[in-house]
């Protein structure tokens, strides 16, 4: 049965700003079906992101939400789940976003394990400036400075962020809209700071220089290039060349999560 | 009688194609620059269009068997 969007979308704001055939609005619908399952009212959701076209989204939708600075939204994230603990805060940026300019707060807030929501919109390059190469540009790739081919090697955003102590790791990708938001639906069940990498296309600052004209293109090499984690932690590195693993990657309930940890703290000191 | 009913909200349409490239029955073709129904009989109502839709403009209704 089609499902009703109406009821998370501000009134009068779409059509949306992204361009023909962006991935982004395939996350957005993903995103807004794995809200809805969590049974949270709108008014204890917060949505706050960065600058670029992928922090454009909290413009849309009938949340609490902020739209901050470049690479920033996990500081004002983690500020607001600590002056309200009860809020369910989720933050979202491009990987320029995220791992550039934002890299230092993705990395901190994964290390804390604070219970907030990261989704990371991986385009490979900046989309809303043009289509500059970005940390997670594969080598050899063309983008507006990289005419000759990307020449650093790039970050995969998934094993940095279990590698800095986030306690959930998915990868999915804008051609696995159902996979996409039920990952998207345990990353906000989990307590803890939960990321999931959405790789989606973006067939004006990348498509048209990688050979994907279309964006059907991207969607298609996304489909073809993804491996289950179930079945891609059991091939060979040479094997996995030129794919990426989707799924759950990594999960640990163990951990301490921060807002509970800062709060016994707080107790001990007034105790003191 | 076709399986779904494909309703196409043209002001958010943007004309992406890949609702008519992801269509595994050729149900939909682009006209005038958006979607529009090539034959509604091919629908199996699968859902790929409306899944992918980046633009919230292709509602897909199943009918009833
Ligand atoms: C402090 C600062 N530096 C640079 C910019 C310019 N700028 C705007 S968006 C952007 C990059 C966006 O890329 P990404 O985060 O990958 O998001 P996308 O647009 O691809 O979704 C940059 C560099 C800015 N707005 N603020
Ligand atoms: S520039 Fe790229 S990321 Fe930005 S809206 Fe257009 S297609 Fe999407």
């Amino acid at each position: 049965m089609a499902y009703d969007y109406a009821k998370f979308i501000r009134p009068g704001r779409l059509p949306h700003i992204w361009c023909p055939g962006c991935g982004y609005g395939i996350i957005m619908k993903s995103m807004l079906r794995a809200i809805d399952s969590t049974g949270w009212s709108k008014d204890e959701i917060v949505l706050a992101s960065g600058i670029g076209c992928a922090s454009r989204l909290p413009g849309y939708v009938d949340f609490n939400t902020i739209h901050t600075t470049h690479g920033r939204s996990l500081g004002f994230a983690t500020g607001i789940k600590l002056a309200n603990p009860a809020l369910k805060v989720i933050a979202m940026g491009g990987d320029g976003d995220m791992s550039a300019i934002g890299g230092n707060h993705f990395i901190h807030a994964c290390r804390r394990n604070i219970d907030i929501t990261v989704l990371v919109f991986n385009n490979y390059i900046y989309g809303m400036t043009g289509g500059q190469y970005s940390p997670t540009t594969p080598m050899g790739a063309k983008a507006t400075t990289a005419p000759y081919g990307m020449i650093e090697p790039s970050f995969d955003i998934a094993r940095l962020a279990v590698a800095a102590g986030a306690t959930f790791v998915g990868r999915t990708t804008s051609y696995h809209a159902v996979p996409m938001e039920k990952l998207i639906l345990q990353a906000l069940n989990h307590k803890g700071l939960s990321v999931v990498e959405i790789m989606a296309g973006c067939p004006t600052g990348y498509g048209r220089r990688n050979g994907q004209k279309a964006a059907s293109d991207m969607l298609i090499w996304e489909k073809e290039h993804a491996v289950p984690y179930e079945k891609a932690k059991n091939m060979t590195e040479a094997e996995m060349a030129g794919k990426f693993a989707i799924g759950v990657i990594y999960k640990d309930e163990s951990r301490p999560e921060y807002v509970e940890s800062y709060d016994r703290a707080v107790g001990l000191s007034k105790r003191g | 009688m076709a399986k779904a009913v494909i309703e196409i909200n043209a002001e958010c349409c943007k004309g992406c194609y890949i609702c008519v490239e992801l269509c595994p029955t050729g149900a939909l073709e682009i006209k005038d620059f958006k979607a529009a129904v090539k034959d509604a009989e091919l629908c199996t109502g699968c859902m790929s269009c409306e899944l992918r839709c980046p633009d919230f403009a292709i509602i897909i209704t199943r009918n009833a068997k």
